[in-house]
C-alpha cells in the first residue's frame, strides 16, 4: 500500500486586496472540507520568521503556494527557506484566465466571490491529488 | 494631511483568532475610519519589500495578533516600525468570556461579535493617535 504524503497548502492571506481573502478562503475550504485528512497549513508570517521547525514544514510536506497577486510572497518564501513548492497558483493571473472579477470587498466575499473561492479550492484539491499520486 | 495609522493583523490561518484580527482590521480601514487607517500585507513586509518597510518605518502602527507567537508585533519591530499600540485577540476573549468563536473560513456569530468589539477599540485608538503630533 502506498503511503500518501500530507500536502502543505500555504496561502499568502495578503491584506492589501480581496485576492488575499480569496486565496485564504479557498485554502481553508481545502483544509476543512475538500481534502480534510490530506492537507495541513502554516501561517505564512510565522513560516517567514520562524526557525528550523517552521522552515522544516516545507521540507516535511510537499507544498502548494497560493498567492493572491503577482508578488508571489508564498511561493518565494517557500523557495527561499525550504525548497521549491510542488505546485503554485497566482490567483490574480488565474482569475484573468477564467475571466472572473476580483473581489471588491476584502472583508466579506459576495456570492459570486464565494463561488470563485470554491472553484479555486477544487483546483487546489486536484493539485493535492496529483502530487499525492506522483511516483 | 496626516498620515493614516497603519494597522497590521497577523491574519493567522489556523484558528479563528487570526480571522478576527483580519476582519476587524478591514472594518476599521474600509468602514469605520477610511482614510485615517490603512493596512498592508504582513507577508510582503516580512519578505523585505522596500515600499512596505518604508511605509511601516514612517507610520504609527497598530498590531493585532491572534496568538502568543505575535507574528505581527515581532515582524513590525524587526522591520523598524513604531508600534503605537498592540492588541491581542486573546485579551479580548478574556474580556468577553461568553463568546466562543470557532469558525476560521467565515466567522460565526461570536467571531463577528468579537470582530466588531475589536474594531471599535482599534478605531478609538486610531482617533487618539491621529490627535497626537506626528
Amino acid at each position: 500500500m502506498k503511503i500518501r504524503p500530507k500536502i502543505g497548502v500555504v496561502s499568502c492571506s495578503g491584506e492589501c486586496c480581496g485576492l488575499g481573502t480569496l486565496s485564504r478562503v479557498a485554502t481553508r475550504l481545502v483544509l476543512e472540507d475538500l481534502r480534510n485528512d490530506q492537507t495541513v497549513t502554516i501561517c505564512l508570517p510565522l513560516f517567514l520568521t520562524g526557525e528550523i521547525q517552521e522552515h522544516g514544514f516545507a521540507k516535511e510536506y510537499p507544498t502548494i503556494a497560493v498567492d493572491g497577486c503577482g508578488k508571489l510572497c508564498a511561493k518565494k518564501a517557500i523557495t527561499t527557506y525550504s525548497k521549491e513548492p510542488a505546485a503554485s497558483v497566482d490567483v490574480e493571473a488565474l482569475l484573468k484566465e477564467w475571466e472572473v472579477e476580483s473581489p471588491k470587498n476584502r472583508r466579506v466575499l459576495d456570492a459570486n466571490n464565494v463561488k470563485t473561492a470554491r472553484r479555486l479550492a477544487e483546483l487546489l484539491a486536484e493539485k493535492v491529488d496529483k502530487i499525492q499520486e506522483a511516483p | 494631511m496626516k498620515k493614516p495609522i497603519l494597522i497590521l493583523p497577523c491574519s493567522g490561518i489556523g484558528k479563528s483568532f487570526g480571522s478576527i484580527a483580519r476582519d476587524a482590521t478591514f472594518r476599521v480601514c474600509d468602514e469605520l475610519r477610511p482614510g485615517k487607517a490603512d493596512t498592508l500585507c504582513l507577508s510582503l513586509l516580512v519578505m523585505g519589500d522596500d515600499e512596505a518597510r518604508n511605509k511601516v518605518a514612517s507610520s504609527k502602527c497598530i498590531t493585532i495578533d491572534g496568538c502568543p507567537l505575535a507574528c505581527s508585533r515581532n515582524n513590525v519591530e524587526r522591520s523598524g516600525g513604531r508600534i503605537a499600540v498592540e492588541f491581542r485577540v486573546m485579551d479580548l476573549l478574556r474580556e468577553n468570556r461568553g463568546l466562543k468563536p470557532r469558525e476560521v473560513t467565515f466567522l460565526d456569530e461570536d467571531g463577528e461579535k468579537l470582530s466588531r468589539v475589536l474594531a471599535d477599540k482599534v478605531a478609538a485608538k486610531v482617533d487618539e493617535l491621529m490627535e497626537e503630533p506626528e
